[in-house]
């Protein structure tokens, strides 16, 4: 097996005994991406030379006794994640130039740890989208099929792991960002709890939805970035200031006394019979293993997309209002007056599903419509959440599918903002009630594209969630698939 | 028709933090333009805020002053808008839940005291400052000013002229300084008012419609643009018009206001919980903590002084407008035994000498004790009340002590009976026709010869010696 195939716990030991360096990982995975990436189109911005330099930094730093579970491994990192002297562009034309001088603090941890950084990754404009063609410079394939798309909004996060240009990759996750993508490309995706990963860096899509997690080959490394990323950040005042497990010690091959959970609103009406076939076997798997299914109801699940795109779009409108040409990134031409500047900038500057949210969220916070939108959709979130807590009274971890179907063609639905927006419809109640989700493989459809079960649990219980996670993923063989390019 | 003024005052106060309200920016002026800055205050992509947990104090502490309550649970909104010096495209500020709620501040109006009401503190950050270049028409923008720490004091409609306004503004940064929350100072353009202005026939309960007039930035201007929008607003209605709802601006040059948009093109704000920063919680042990750190308040001080020292309510209402004048008085009255001889010294000649040129207490060069011991030479005869006054412009120009100026002028109070009756004699010799006029029951004509002794001695002759003795001597 070529390096960049491997997993970072595969790897970590491996370096640890001296069998290879992170040199060598690192020119195998920038190798991988000078190989496949014209196919898969991951990377916006591939930093050889400073990994390369990072990679000989770690193995000196490992001689000299360091040790870390990412010491010398390749993570790749999203683009709205600022990174200092590498621009970030949120894969916008407005932050086309943009180089932040400054580091996320998920970025400044995982140097902290001594990992390296192959490139930024694609995504779709500002997060807003769910199969990456929202992109303002190329669309991300899947490396499964590389006519469909790998999910979105964190499709080169979960393309670029699929396919072996990075080892594991950060992801942003508002609505299903991380989780859906993972499904579409066959990987581990874990959105944490609201507050356990620090925003300060992330470029803001919704503030109170936004969530930075891994998304990895397998379980056992998502645990490990975990570890790297959690924790109260000073510079996030919405991060929670709760302490921090050691993840990996959730992983452990039993689901013994551990109830899950299975909702009859996810189980719906229009989902592809496959993903539900492979579904219901692997809520099988998880009994046979020992887990007791009971059936839950989240009786407000059908209010959840209009809940989401309202919050969603009110604090994008808000957020969003800094790129206006004035002090950084993308300034129009031309302009008559500071207005016309302003229309001028924001019209080129921003794609047309940015405009669009940007509009849908002035229109609901505005004079008269405030109660009716922004503030009915606060009273239903809180219904939501509500919910959750009722189920997991029932229940330790939930179980659904993570997305309706498997990845869908490239255009196949950009014409249909409506339809796109219902792949997210097992996901986007998770962001609004603020609990951790994992997707992670649990199957493939007859036409060879990957599946993905969603673990669900309590608020800061992402332990309950691994373990149901690793117990499922040990006792099957689909994490070990690769995609052939 | 006879009008009555209704109006309401929100005042923009700067707090007096080192850092900015959510970052570690300094919060230093006239600084080169954007070296006070950092990602967070200029509105980078993916930074968050971090709140200043001491302006949340300050405006506790002001609202504490000002008999608010406290709200428990107060959270901050974003008001949305688009202008250069605005770097996020919105400002974070507070909207349903402010941190301090209905209190009141008291003011003197014909000497009596009257309760102008709060209606709510909140705590904001202030925008940055946009520069118009004439020469090549470009603006530039420095943000050192964006993030400071704000808090906007809105009152009730309860000020009824221009004078009250005046004295509430007064009062408020009085009670600013006193709590030390706040320089307030107009001038430097951290302390700044808006004010709510509509009038109606007096005796009607309903209020009319009101004009704001926005950024005015000195008591003196305040003043002006408030009588001057009362007299157009009684025009208009006198003349059968209509007052419209409009924002007007206050032009200091012609003394005039002038309509900036009108309620139509009113800003829609947008406002809504500002997701990147967690609500304050305040408990009452906070509360009771911050307290705790006021120390007595003009108010009862006044109330204080007048019981203590005899004052009228006037004096101890004007020696009360700041810690520093307070404190002087209460130095030199303690000194010198006399407060309310204290008190016309510091409202006249110090106060005169001081204002002349545009000095606080802190600057006077005479100190307290210097104060009390000129008193005490005047109550022991060693100089007289006249003679005092010119000791002490002596005393202020010189920062001399009294005693060492009237060594130094040979000012020290003729008491000598046997001098003063020579003088007496010699005015009485130079002036035979007033003498036998006086004789002749003209009584007026006694002060001329107070007058005239008082001249020749220098008015350095005791005045009750020069009475009594000129008294026998002019019936002699």
């Amino acid at each position: 097996m070529e390096l960049h195939d491997r997993t970072i716990h595969e790897l970590r030991d491996m370096l640890e005994k001296g069998e290879t360096t992170s040199r060598a990982v690192t020119e195998s995975v920038l190798n991988r991406i000078k190989t496949v990436d014209d196919k898969v189109k991951a990377f916006i911005t591939v930093t050889a030379d400073a990994a390369l330099a990072q990679a000989d930094r770690a193995d000196k730093d490992r001689k000299a006794g360091k040790a870390s579970p990412v010491l010398g491994i390749p993570v790749a990192i999203k683009d709205n994640m600022c990174t200092t002297g590498t621009r970030t562009t949120c894969a916008s034309k407005i932050l086309g130039n943009f180089v932040p001088p400054y580091d996320a603090t998920v970025v400044a941890r995982l140097n902290g740890a001594g990992s390296v950084m192959p490139g930024k990754v694609n995504m779709d404009e500002f997060a807003m989208g769910s199969s990456t063609e929202n992109s303002a410079f190329f669309p991300t394939k899947n490396p499964w099929d590389l006519e469909r798309i790998p999910g979105g909004s964190s499709g080169g996060s979960a393309a670029a792991v699929a396919a072996g240009e990075c080892i594991a990759a950060l992801g942003s996750d508002t609505g299903g960002s991380i989780r859906q993508p993972a499904a579409c490309c066959g990987v581990v995706g874990l959105k944490p709890t609201y507050g356990r990963v620090s925003r300060y860096g992330l470029v803001a899509f919704a503030s109170s939805l936004d969530q930075i997690g891994p998304l990895t080959k397998d379980v056992t490394d998502t645990a490990i970035v975990m570890n790297i990323i959690s924790g109260h950040d000073p510079k996030d005042s919405t991060s929670a200031d709760v302490p921090v497990p050691d993840f990996t010690r959730s992983l452990i091959k039993d689901v013994k006394g551990m109830t899950v959970g299975i909702p009859k609103e996810y189980f719906i009406e229009g989902m592809d019979p496959e993903v539900d076939k492979a579904v219901r076997e692997a809520v099988k798997a998880l009994e046979r293993l020992g887990a007791k299914v009971v059936d839950v109801s989240l009786p407000h699940t059908g209010y959840a997309v209009a809940t989401y795109y309202i919050l969603a779009t009110s604090e994008a409108s808000s957020n969003l209002a800094r790129y206006d040409g004035v002090k950084y990134g993308f300034r129009a031409q031309g302009a008559k007056d500071l207005l016309d500047m302003y229309m001028k900038s924001r019209s080129q500057g921003f794609g047309p599903e940015v405009k669009r949210r940007i509009m849908l969220g002035t229109y609901a916070l505005s004079a008269g419509y405030y109660d009716a939108y922004y503030k009915k959709g606060q009273q239903v979130r809180t219904l939501i959440k509500q919910d959750f807590d009722e189920a997991f009274k029932k229940a330790d971890v939930i179980a659904t599918p993570t997305a309706p179907t498997a990845a869908f063609k490239i255009g196949e639905k950009s014409s249909d903002p409506l339809q796109m927006y219902l792949s997210d419809i097992f996901t986007i109640s998770v962001n609004l009630a603020g609990i951790p989700g994992i997707s992670l493989p649990c199957g493939f459809t007859t036409g060879n594209l990957p599946i993905g079960l969603q673990l669900l649990g309590r608020h800061f219980d992402e332990g309950s969630v691994l373990r149901a996670a690793f117990a499922y993923e040990q006792a099957t063989e689909w994490h070990t698939k690769r995609p052939k390019l | 028709m006879k009008y009555e003024a209704v109006i309401g005052l929100e005042v923009h106060a700067q707090l007096q933090t080192n850092s900015k309200i959510f970052c570690g920016c300094e919060t230093a002026f006239g600084e080169e333009a954007n070296t006070r800055t950092c990602p967070v205050c200029i509105g980078m992509p993916g930074v968050l805020p971090v709140l200043n947990r001491k302006a949340v104090e300050y405006i506790i502490k002001t609202g504490l002053a000002t008999h608010c309550a406290i709200t428990p649970y107060s959270r901050f909104a974003r008001k949305n808008y688009f202008y250069p010096d605005l770097p996020k495209g919105y400002q974070i500020s507070q909207y349903e839940l402010p941190l301090c709620e209905k209190g009141y501040v008291e003011i003197l109006v014909d000497g009596k005291v009257k309760r102008i009401g709060i209606t709510r503190i909140h705590l904001e950050e202030d925008a940055g400052k946009n520069l118009h270049t004439s020469e090549s028409g470009a603006s530039l923008v420095d943000l050192n000013r964006a993030g400071t720490p704000l808090m906007e004091i809105v009152s009730e409609p309860d000020i009824r002229s221009a004078d009250e306004a005046a004295e509430y503004l007064k009062k408020l940064r009085s009670i600013l300084r006193y709590i030390e929350v706040s320089d307030a100072d107009m001038e430097k353009g951290n302390f700044r008012c808006d004010c709510n202005v509509s009038i109606r026939p007096v005796g009607a309960k309903e209020y009319g419609t009101r004009a704001e007039v926005k950024n005015v930035n000195s008591f003196k201007f305040v003043q002006k643009a408030l009588e001057y929008e009362i007299k157009r607003q009684a025009q208009i209605l006198d003349e059968g018009g209509r007052v419209v709802q409009e924002t007007r601006l206050f032009d200091s040059g012609k003394g005039v206001t002038f309509s900036m948009r009108s309620k139509e093109e009113a800003h829609d704000y947008r406002y809504f919980p500002e997701p990147d920063l967690v609500p304050i919680v305040t408990s009452q042990e906070t509360v009771d903590a911050i307290r705790k750190t006021i120390t007595e308040l003009p108010e009862a001080k006044r109330e204080r002084f007048v019981k203590e020292y005899g004052l009228p309510e006037y004096d101890a209402d004007m020696l009360t407008q700041s810690r520093a004048l307070a404190a002087y008085y209460e130095e030199a009255a303690k000194l010198s035994g006399q407060p309310k001889v204290i008190s016309n010294w510091m409202m006249g000649e110090l106060m005169r000498l001081l204002n002349a040129e545009g000095k606080e207490i802190e600057d006077c060069p005479v100190k307290p004790d210097r104060l009390a011991g000129m008193v005490k030479m005047i109550s022991d005869g060693t100089i007289s009340t006249k003679i005092a006054k010119t000791v002490f412009e002596e005393m202020y120009g010189s920062g001399k002590d009294a005693e060492t100026v009237v060594k130094e002028k040979g000012l020290v109070q003729v008491s000598d009976s046997g001098e003063i009756e020579t003088i007496i004699a010699d005015v009485i010799k130079a002036n035979p026709a007033q003498h036998a006029d006086y004789k002749g029951g003209k009584d007026k004509l006694f002060g001329f010869f107070v007058g005239q002794v008082m001249k020749a001695s220098k008015g350095k002759a005791n005045p009750d010696l020069v009475n009594q003795l000129l008294k026998k001597k002019l019936s002699e």
